[in-house]
């Protein structure tokens, strides 16, 4: 895949509530509520019909319950890490504070899976990730764009384990690699807008 | 006429008392005597109307003497138990004055019926708009723990949704318990009389153990996390109910069928486990959270115990 083209797409999911579930409620909780969003955010990606970057912003979210989190957040992205996915899309969550993190990290866990989050304003690597994997992704994330080698080397870890990691990072779509002929790969926060 | 009288405290001690003597007379017309009630907390006002409910279906309406005490007449009608009461008692005694909307006394959520998703959704939203104050400033939870409050209120009303097949009540209200415990707590009750926790995991759960009874059924949910959805995503609400209140140093029990289950902090006393209990359908959960210490809220949080 190229990472040029990427397109970003965000939704700010306290307004995608309201129109998914027609209420005036701005909490994230229920599973219709999760199920409603997800299903908004599946369509709006749908449509775009190119690969995309999907921006999950929690800033103006209050309360997100485990059941909510569970159909919005692990349920979406274990659909689009599946191979038979509906689109080629990444997500990247904003706007998290600690309230949110719980819940997302327990169900990402729940499900083996992860994502990229911003945490008080902070980039981390939630839910499922062995200490090779984090390492490798936290390397990358500082870089924004590394070849294994790079990587292997600031972790002193062996080429051979780095690339399997990288390679369980990018099939999990929590980095990217980069297009045909390279070797490199980068951080999915790398294709944010500055 | 058979008399169940209440002793003086109407929570979740003596509640067992309540269920013992009216299964007794069951199918009978009773009389539930609060005369002497001087306390009640969410768990013994929705535990009551619980019990109501229960004799009410079996054909004859039970009757309800209010307490003589004018406070706690006042207080249970703040937290419109008489509203709720109306439906499945005969209530005699001072008729209650109106309980107005609540936005102006203490109370952090009324006795509030849970039937459906939307339900939940007011739940959270009054808990937010009036809980926030009072869970930081008398209870002193830090601001973010204080959301994860409204958090466990929308899991264990969810448990009524998804699993009951019926609907339920909630309340919630906090009280200065200096003798017990030296400090506030938040006190949270759910029930339902619905199909409860051996029937809801019968499907998808009983072939897995080698008896399967109310007390396997809870250990197996509470536990184990286990639900009688395959999806493993589920099951998850109650196990983290569980950490945060167990986070928290708070008491956590659910009664269901002849059995309750509990989490027991070292503050207080009684059976992780009980069995043999006198038969209420549903489930019956109480949850009670100690207000915050200084020295705890400077330390971080460690996880479930």
């Amino acid at each position: 895949m190229q990472r040029d083209h990427v397109v970003p797409f965000s939704f700010d999911l306290s307004l995608l509530v309201q129109r998914s579930v027609a209420s005036l409620y701005s909490h994230l909780v229920t599973r219709p509520t999760g199920a409603a969003i997800r299903l908004g955010i599946e369509t709006q990606i749908g449509e775009i019909g190119t690969v995309c970057l999907s921006v999950l912003d929690f800033t103006q979210v209050v309360v997100l319950d485990f059941s909510c989190a569970d159909e919005v957040v692990a349920k979406l992205i274990q659909r689009y890490a599946a191979n038979d996915r509906p689109a080629d899309a990444y997500f990247v969550a904003r706007g998290l504070g600690e309230q949110h993190r719980d819940p997302i990290d327990e169900v990402l866990l729940r499900h083996d899976l992860a994502l990229v989050a911003e945490v008080e304003g902070k980039f981390l690597l939630l839910g499922s990730a062995d200490p090779l994997e984090r390492a490798a992704w936290n390397v990358l994330q500082s870089a924004t764009r590394g070849e294994t080698a790079d990587i292997a080397a600031a972790i002193a870890a062996h080429h051979a384990d780095v690339a399997a990691a990288l390679d369980r990072l990018a099939t999990r779509r929590v980095i990217l690699r980069g297009g045909t002929g390279s070797t490199a790969f980068y951080s999915l926060t790398a294709l944010l807008p500055a | 006429m058979n008399v169940v009288t209440l002793s003086g405290s109407l929570d979740e001690r003596y509640f067992e008392s309540i269920v013992r003597a009216a299964d007794a007379v069951r199918g009978e017309r009773i009389l539930f005597d609060a005369t002497h009630v001087r306390w009640a907390d969410p768990y013994g006002m929705v535990g009551l109307l619980a019990l109501g409910q229960v004799h009410a279906q079996d054909g004859v309406k039970p009757l309800l003497k209010l307490p003589e005490t004018g406070d706690v007449v006042s207080y249970m009608t703040r937290m419109g138990f008489f509203e709720h009461a109306e439906t499945m008692f005969e209530l005699n005694g001072a008729r209650p004055k109106a309980r107005g909307d609540g936005s102006e006394s203490e109370v952090l959520l009324e006795i509030t019926a849970v039937n459906s998703h939307q339900d939940v959704h007011k739940v959270v939203d009054l808990v937010n708009v009036r809980g926030m104050k009072i869970l930081t400033t008398q209870l002193h939870y830090p601001r973010q723990e204080a959301f994860q409050f409204s958090v466990i209120l929308s899991e264990v009303c969810q448990n009524i949704i998804e699993h009951a097949e019926a609907g339920g009540w909630v309340a919630t209200q906090t009280y200065n318990w200096t003798k017990k415990l030296g400090r506030r707590v938040v006190v949270i009750a759910v029930m339902d009389l619905g199909i409860g926790f051996r029937a809801s995991l019968s499907a998808a759960q009983a072939g897995r153990h080698s008896r399967w009874d109310d007390a396997t059924a809870l250990e197996a949910a509470f536990m184990h996390g286990q639900t009688r959805f395959h999806d493993p995503g589920r099951g998850q609400g109650l196990q983290q109910i569980r950490k945060m209140v167990g986070r928290w140093g708070g008491r956590i029990s659910i009664r269901s069928g002849t059995a309750r289950i509990a989490d027991i902090p070292p503050w207080d006393e009684g059976s992780p486990l009980q069995e043999a209990l006198p038969h209420l359908p549903g489930s019956q959960i109480g949850i009670v959270l100690p207000a915050r210490v200084p020295a705890e809220n400077s330390a971080s949080p460690t996880g479930g115990r």
